[in-house]
């Protein structure tokens, strides 16, 4: 019979797990301690603190749950447009929730559902997954990872925030404009767009902080990365997040600026009666419009695109980051080809500037222009490929911990292969023809973006959730919250390429039933509209798990995951409030040391001295209570 | 417990990259400045060659000896700009501070003269107006930013003159920094005048 061990605390003698728990509650007593201490050293007051914070780590914080309330909400306008899909023309007592002059007796009218459509691409792309994937995890892991202090501009960081904020806030109003918010789709082509109803230049307005906002954040971003890097944190050691959000920046920095000259010419095309993207001659509703005339709708598309295909580009980056950093690490084994990824990731950036006209192939450019677009288009699916196999062969030989954050990374990699895949025949100019604004595209650019991209940050959020929190979400409600997620998520994208393929168009308010072409795919309209309510059933485990976790989470040590990366090993969970390193770390070798051969652990820290004990758990933290006890 | 808050390389060059932070921070955005403008002309052209018939400036009557003289204003800033910083960095500063705001009367000069020839515009029989032709709408949009872009200069150097002088006292290197970070962008303004100035008036 085995004899009952038991632990001494202090002066009693208690059973392992009641030493456990003893132990977890002094870590959470001596955490707490410390951040009282530090907030007494330096007092900065409820506002400075909370609301109009310069720390990366708060302003982070506040970037990602406005994303994600945005994200929500994005998700719900899709909602109520599925439920006119599947059941058009039958009235639904939710709709009401639009109003009577959107939805009269819950029937949803056709503007209504346009202007559904317009703010569902616009919320999802400008104010949820960029801000959460850029705003939220670059902000709060960039300086952590490469051992900074902060970020290089800590007001002009906090000026980005507000400016998004601002900027989603204009958005929101624009609801409730004269004749309702933006209706002219997410890319507000013209010459519709222009002679939309006033909501459109609310959104032109909004945009225009939003693109303000991005600027401030990447070059910020951009000086942080290159200028703030701790000793020994060269370029070949950054994690390959941080490479991500370091090519991420400089797409937004270079790519948005024609995006505001083309919304500054819109502007004036509709305030002051300039014609910029009206042709000569246009007739509305049967009258003559009496503009000057000579403008050029293809104008708008071309500043346009050439934004929005690096967008999508910035929509994929930081994903991969975040998936990069969880797969390295529950593998327990290097990333394969890190080197090969980060070039890759660095060619894929100079690529994007160069294929947008792939969007523009029936527009009548020309075979010439075609030909171009679509070989520089096959090129830029090259880099792709690379870091997607990379990561799929980063698989090979791990021992992988199926947990929920890496569950959600593996989700990623068929997911995204299926959105990019999909993506090769649109990028052919011939291929195009058919599928050009047809099911088939939503389906290709949401697979990459919704389980692709989101599922991506839903890894970000449960891997990184103990490093903000001290806690860790639940498992159980989190592998709920992924099986859920996966299955419905497919119900929902999947049969849009086979309605694509049979020819359905996108932006339509009846989901195709008046269309003969249409009828023997109609039925799956149904069964993605059941999917998209499941999916939100789905979520509400995540929910519920992320607001529960903050609060009874299971209470973990520094380094819960045995990560190598900074954020991880070289600070406390949560960081300190100011600063994050008591003294900034040195750097001595690359990011993804797992499982080295005669190492005692599996894995070394960065900043590790070797030939020591490498630092993992609450060691950080006995150390620094040491040193104030000496202090 | 002490706590690592500073930021590094905020006065100072870091070794490798020889630039502070706000040195390379504003080169970076001068980077997505000439991409805004790079599309606003790169619009010129494609609007310019796809029309029928494309007046002349002079033609529309716009004021060529009055361009010419805000240009040469403009230039003239950009060099008090750099003397201003040449003097803070060897200590003169009174001189410092006059060049300083010798550019920022420059700014008011150019802004004045732009405003005559707004006003010229307006109240021509009939009014040249953005909505009178895509000529119009193109110079008003693009003189228009340019303009805000001075402004925005302006209030700049009136801050540095000003209450933002006080700098000097506790931090001169940092105040220096400062001058030639705001001069690097006033460059940039100038030489966005350089090409506007000919694709409008001249061409």
């Amino acid at each position: 019979m085995a004899e009952k061990r038991q632990v001494r605390v202090g002066r009693e003698w208690l059973a392992p797990r009641d030493a456990e728990k003893a132990l977890r509650e002094a870590i959470r007593v001596q955490k707490e301690q410390e951040r009282h201490h530090q907030l007494e050293h330096h007092p900065l007051g409820f506002w400075r603190t909370y609301v109009f914070s310069t720390d990366h780590k708060w302003i982070g914080l506040q970037y990602g749950f406005t994303a994600l309330c945005f994200l929500l909400f994005g998700f719900s306008l899709m909602l109520l447009m599925r439920l006119q899909l599947g059941w058009p023309g039958h009235a639904f007592s939710i709709m009401k929730v639009l109003g009577e002059t959107r939805a009269p007796g819950g029937n949803l009218l056709p503007e209504a559902y346009n202007q559904l459509g317009a703010m569902h691409g616009t919320i999802m792309v400008f104010l949820a997954i960029v801000p959460l994937a850029v705003g939220a995890f670059g902000n709060y892991l960039v300086p952590l990872q490469i051992g900074a202090p902060d970020m290089a501009f800590p007001k002009l960081n906090m000026a980005s925030y507000w400016c998004y904020l601002s900027g989603g806030l204009v958005m929101l109003a624009s609801f409730a404009a004269p004749g309702g918010t933006a209706q002219s789709g997410w890319t507000s082509y013209p010459p519709l767009s222009v002679i939309a109803s006033q909501g459109q230049t609310w959104w032109l307005f909004g945009m225009i902080l939003l693109i303000t906002s991005s600027l401030l954040g990447s070059v910020n971003f951009i000086v942080t990365i290159i200028q703030l890097r701790t000793k020994g944190m060269t370029f070949m050691r950054l994690p390959f997040f941080v490479w991500a959000q370091f090519v991420t920046s400089f797409l937004l920095l270079l790519a948005f600026p024609p995006l505001e000259a083309a919304g500054v010419l819109q502007l004036m095309d509709r305030l002051a009666g300039t014609s910029f993207f009206l042709p000569s001659g246009l007739v509305v509703s049967g009258t003559r419009l009496m503009n000057a005339g000579g403008g050029n709708p293809l104008l708008w598309q071309h500043l346009f695109w050439f934004l929005a295909h690096p967008e999508v580009y910035v929509l994929i980056l930081p994903a991969m980051g975040i998936v990069a950093e969880v797969i390295a690490n529950n593998t327990r084994k290097p990333l394969w080809g890190y080197k090969s990824m980060v070039f890759a990731t660095v060619f894929l950036g100079f690529m994007s500037f160069v294929v947008w006209a792939h969007h523009m192939f029936l527009t009548g450019m020309g075979t010439a222009i075609s030909a171009f677009f679509q070989t520089t288009t096959m090129i830029i699916s090259i880099p792709s490929v690379i870091i997607l196999s990379s990561l799929f062969l980063s698989l090979w030989g791990g021992s992988i911990r199926f947990n929920t954050p890496m569950l959600f990374a593996l989700a990623f990699l068929p997911m995204f292969g299926i959105g990019g895949l999909t993506g090769l025949p649109l990028g052919l100019a011939a291929a195009d023809i058919h599928l050009h604004d047809t099911y088939y595209v939503i389906g290709h650019f949401h697979y990459v973006v919704a389980p692709g991209t989101i599922f991506a940050m839903f890894a970000g959020i449960y891997y990184w959730f103990p490093k903000i929190t001290g806690r860790k979400m639940s498992e159980r409600l989190g592998k709920l919250h992924f099986w859920m997620s996966l299955i419905f998520i497919n119900g929902v994208f999947f049969p849009m390429f086979i309605q694509g393929l049979a020819g359905v168009s996108r932006r339509l308010y009846d989901g195709g039933a008046q269309y003969a072409h249409a009828q023997p795919v109609l039925k799956t309209n149904v069964f993605m509209s059941v999917s998209a309510w499941l999916l939100l059933i789905g979520q509400v485990p995540f929910i519920i798990n992320f607001f529960k976790s903050i609060k009874w989470g299971e209470l973990v040590d520094s380094n819960p995951w045995q990560a190598t990366t900074l954020d991880w090993a070289a600070t406390t969970s949560p960081p300190l409030a100011h600063g994050n390193f008591e003294h900034l770390p040195v750097v001595r070798r690359g990011p993804y040391e797992y499982s080295v051969p005669g190492s005692e652990t599996d894995f070394i820290p960065q900043h590790a001295v070797t030939g020591e004990e490498p630092q993992g758990g609450g060691g950080m933290l006995v150390q620094s209570a040491v040193a104030q006890k000496e202090a | 417990m002490t706590v690592e808050l500073e930021i590094p390389y905020n006065v100072h060059a870091r070794p490798e990259t020889g630039l502070y932070n706000a040195k390379l921070g504003v080169w970076l955005f001068l980077a997505s400045e000439v991409m805004l403008f790079g599309a606003l002309f790169s619009s010129l052209i494609l609007i310019r060659t796809s029309a029928e018939h494309w007046p002349r400036g002079w033609e529309e009557g716009l004021n060529i000896p009055l361009a010419t003289l805000n240009t040469f204003i403009l230039i003239a800033s950009s060099v008090t700009v750099v003397l201003a910083w040449a003097n803070f960095r060897l200590g003169n500063v009174k001189r410092g501070r006059l060049l300083l705001l010798a550019t920022l009367a420059c700014g008011f000069g150019f802004m004045i003269i732009k405003t005559i020839e707004y006003y010229a515009k307006f109240t021509a029989v009939p009014p040249h107006l953005p909505s009178t032709s895509n000529f119009f709408a193109l110079y008003f949009t693009m003189t228009g930013l340019h303009g805000l872009h001075v402004l925005g200069g302006m209030i700049l150097f009136a801050y540095l003159s000003g209450p933002g002088f006080k700098m000097w006292e506790k931090e001169p290197e940092r105040y220096v920094n400062r001058i030639e970070v705001v001069g690097l962008y006033w460059h940039f303004v100038d030489l966005v005048w350089i090409f506007l100035f000919p694709t409008l008036y001249l061409l």
